[in-house]
């Protein structure tokens, strides 16, 4: 005890401060901030990067349409994809969630929860590869049912791609690819849904599924949208699956979903031009990463805030 | 329950009145629909066209149908709609199934063409046409992930510790919620970011393995914070008490005592986030670049990595394109076999690392 005051400092002082303490707490603080730091530098490295595209002529943007015709079809693109992503998902997400927590045996359950999360440790790059080897060939029958029967609704005008690859492939692709999220969080929810709620439905006679629609989803409802939200966040920056699918068909906005035209995306457009890209152009695809940088902040945040705001009165039951 | 029976026996064996008091299908009942179904799909598949695909379509359209029909006559319109709800869940299951059993089959099928020993042991400098490997991308990638990892664990470790150890007010809460949203940076803004900072110091056009590596640890210091938290949460808060109570220091407490206890979690995590991080192409893409030749020195140059490799083996596959493009499909399986692999090692690491439950 002959150390005595040492130099304050603004965190709580416990009653003995040595300086190995100091050291260890200081380096984890500032481990903290440095992430801080990181991504106030994500921002503002982009930022600095793309202000040579954001104050260049228009006629220097590549189309020669200026920065917003430029990026506007590649926003149009990437909301696209995510959104049949979105659409498909989070149904079957729900449905997966529901059947391990409440269908499989229990003592499946922990295995089929580990089946399921395998999907999101196959690398995008592989979804790709899936995608226009095995999935797009096999969806061609498919769009020209699609196109015959449906053909009249202008998502479904013709002429059909002959190699599957189109926007409703992607949608699907994707799909499959934020699967795992979207249900991994729906089972969260689920299973912290009080078992006083479920037993007391099921002992006023309801069915499982009565049991489920009075007390499971309601109380995961915020569950199953944060959860839904993320996986949007994730579909909106997919790169990899997309690049290779969608690559050499750029052909600006349009809603014909399986015909060989359909819109890029930001990511992928990003990694199918930047190796090739020197000077302005490059300032140009940087800028349309901060676009999508802002469109995902913006997605994750709300997602965050809604599944947050659950775990708030998650306790109160 | 004897108090609602004694209250009304009706709600028990006819709660709604369409509903036939006792009326119950037999428990063979599902699989007897399915097999019907199966046996009709066949029929119809006869007069169409014979495809696996569509049989199964078939038959679990037709036996969810036939199931739906038979409980509704026979057990009410309540437990008819359970029942469909039953066969869409499975459903549902079943369908996210696909994609994953054709995925893996469609890689090994693939894949093993040209998973021999020169694809380990050469590289493709001077290769057009047959042979050549991915030994520089298989380097790379190594190289790669552990800077990757040298980065992120010492940042994301400290910064779990911070969080559950010493955070408190504003600075824990910003921290908590700024490492949830750099969760869900996109990929390949991730690499723009690592571009943008090295452009900086080095001019237009860089391209350095370093940078990968930053790229990736963007990605990957969130998944390490993340899961450290969690796990440095679970220790019980009786052993730091009991280690204060010694006079023990917290730092060392922290070393000596909270560490340890979590170790076989934080290695699970650690291993989790290298499992994430290996196989991310698009920042790789934009920050490391590609080149035929072995580059060893991440801070000179271009290097070849796995999933870029595999990338431009697909895509760009040269004039014979048969051989680049099995090439890259071998690529893709060495790439799913590395991430199992982790997978696999993170369970065993929590499985035998685990804190000896018997105190």
């Amino acid at each position: 005890m002959t150390v005595t005051s040492p130099p304050q400092e603004p965190t709580a002082p416990p009653p003995v401060r040595r300086p190995g303490d100091r050291i260890f707490s200081l380096s984890a603080k500032g481990a903290g901030i440095l992430i801080l730091v990181i991504l106030a530098g994500v921002t503002l490295f982009l930022l600095a990067e793309s202000f040579p595209a954001l104050t260049a002529p228009a006629e220097e943007i590549p189309g020669e349409g200026g920065l917003a015709s430029y990026v506007w079809p590649l926003i149009f693109g990437t909301l696209l994809s995510a959104a049949i992503a979105l659409l498909v998902a989070t149904p079957l997400a729900v449905g997966i969630a529901l059947f391990i927590t409440h269908y499989a045996p229990r003592r499946l359950a922990q295995v089929l929860g580990y089946v399921v999360d395998l999907l999101a440790a196959i690398p995008s790059i592989v979804y790709g590869f899936w995608g226009i080897a095995w999935l797009a060939p096999r969806l061609v029958p498919f769009y020209r049912w699609l196109e015959e029967n449906l053909g009249f609704i202008p998502l479904f005008a013709g002429p059909v791609s002959p190699t599957g690859r189109t926007m409703l492939t992607i949608g699907l692709v994707l799909a499959v690819m934020i699967l795992p999220i979207v249900s991994a969080i729906s089972r969260e929810v689920f299973s912290q849904v009080p078992t006083l709620h479920t037993e007391a439905a099921l002992a006023l006679g309801a069915t499982r599924w009565e049991m489920i629609k009075m007390a499971v989803i309601p109380y995961g409802k915020s569950g199953i949208i944060g959860g839904a939200m993320l996986g949007l966040g994730r579909a909106l920056g997919e790169t990899m699956a997309v690049a290779i699918i969608l690559s050499g068909s750029a052909a600006g906005i349009t809603f014909a979903l399986i015909s060989s035209a359909n819109p890029q995306t930001i990511a992928a457009n990003i990694a199918l031009q930047f190796p090739e890209s020197t000077g302005i152009d490059v300032n140009t695809l940087i800028a349309s990463g901060l676009v999508l940088f802002v469109i995902t902040l913006l997605v994750n945040m709300l997602a965050r805030w809604i599944v947050n705001r659950r775990a708030d009165f998650s306790g109160a039951n | 329950m004897s108090t609602s029976t004694a209250q009304g026996p009706a709600t028990d064996v006819a709660p709604a009145p369409e509903q036939r008091p006792g009326g119950r299908l037999p428990r063979w009942a599902p699989w007897a629909a399915f097999v019907a179904a199966l046996a009709v799909a066949y029929l119809v598949g006869l007069a169409t066209s014979t495809n696996v695909v569509l049989l199964v379509i078939y038959t679990v359209v037709i036996g969810t149908a036939g199931l739906y029909v038979a409980s509704r006559i026979v057990e009410g319109p309540r437990r008819a709609v359970d029942r469909l709800v039953t066969c869409l869940v499975s459903s549902a299951f079943g369908i996210a199934m696909v994609p994953l059993v054709s995925l893996a089959y469609e890689v090994i099928r693939r894949g093993v063409l040209r998973f021999d020993g020169e694809f380990f042991g050469a590289s493709l400098v001077g290769v057009i046409g047959e042979g050549g490997g991915a030994y520089h991308a298989i380097m790379g990638t190594l190289i790669i992930t552990l800077l990757t990892t040298l980065i992120s664990v010492p940042i994301g470790l400290l910064t779990a510790i911070y969080l559950v150890e010493y955070g408190s007010g504003r600075l824990k809460r910003a921290i908590t919620f700024f490492v949830d949203v750099m969760t869900g940076i996109p990929s390949i803004v991730a690499g723009l970011f690592a571009y943008a900072l090295f452009v900086i110091f080095f001019g237009a056009g860089i391209r350095l393995g370093i940078m990968g590596a930053v790229a990736l640890s963007v990605l990957m210091i969130p998944v390490v914070v993340r899961s450290a938290e969690e796990v440095l949460k679970l220790v019980p808060n009786e052993l730091r008490e009991a280690a204060y109570a010694l006079g023990v220091p917290k730092w060392r407490t922290i070393v000596k005592v909270v560490l340890p206890t979590a170790i076989a979690g934080l290695g699970t995590g650690v291993t989790l986030a290298i499992a994430r991080v290996i196989g991310e192409t698009a920042p790789l893409l934009v920050t490391v670049g590609i080149t035929n030749g072995t580059n060893l020195n991440p801070f000179e140059g271009r290097m070849a990595t796995l999933p870029v490799y595999a990338f431009y083996q697909l895509t760009q596959p040269g004039v014979p394109p048969e051989n680049a493009i099995d090439r890259a499909w071998t690529a893709a399986l060495i790439l799913i076999m590395l991430v199992m692999g982790l997978n696999v090692v993170a369970r065993l690491i929590s499985r035998f690392f685990a804190p000896k439950t018997s105190r």
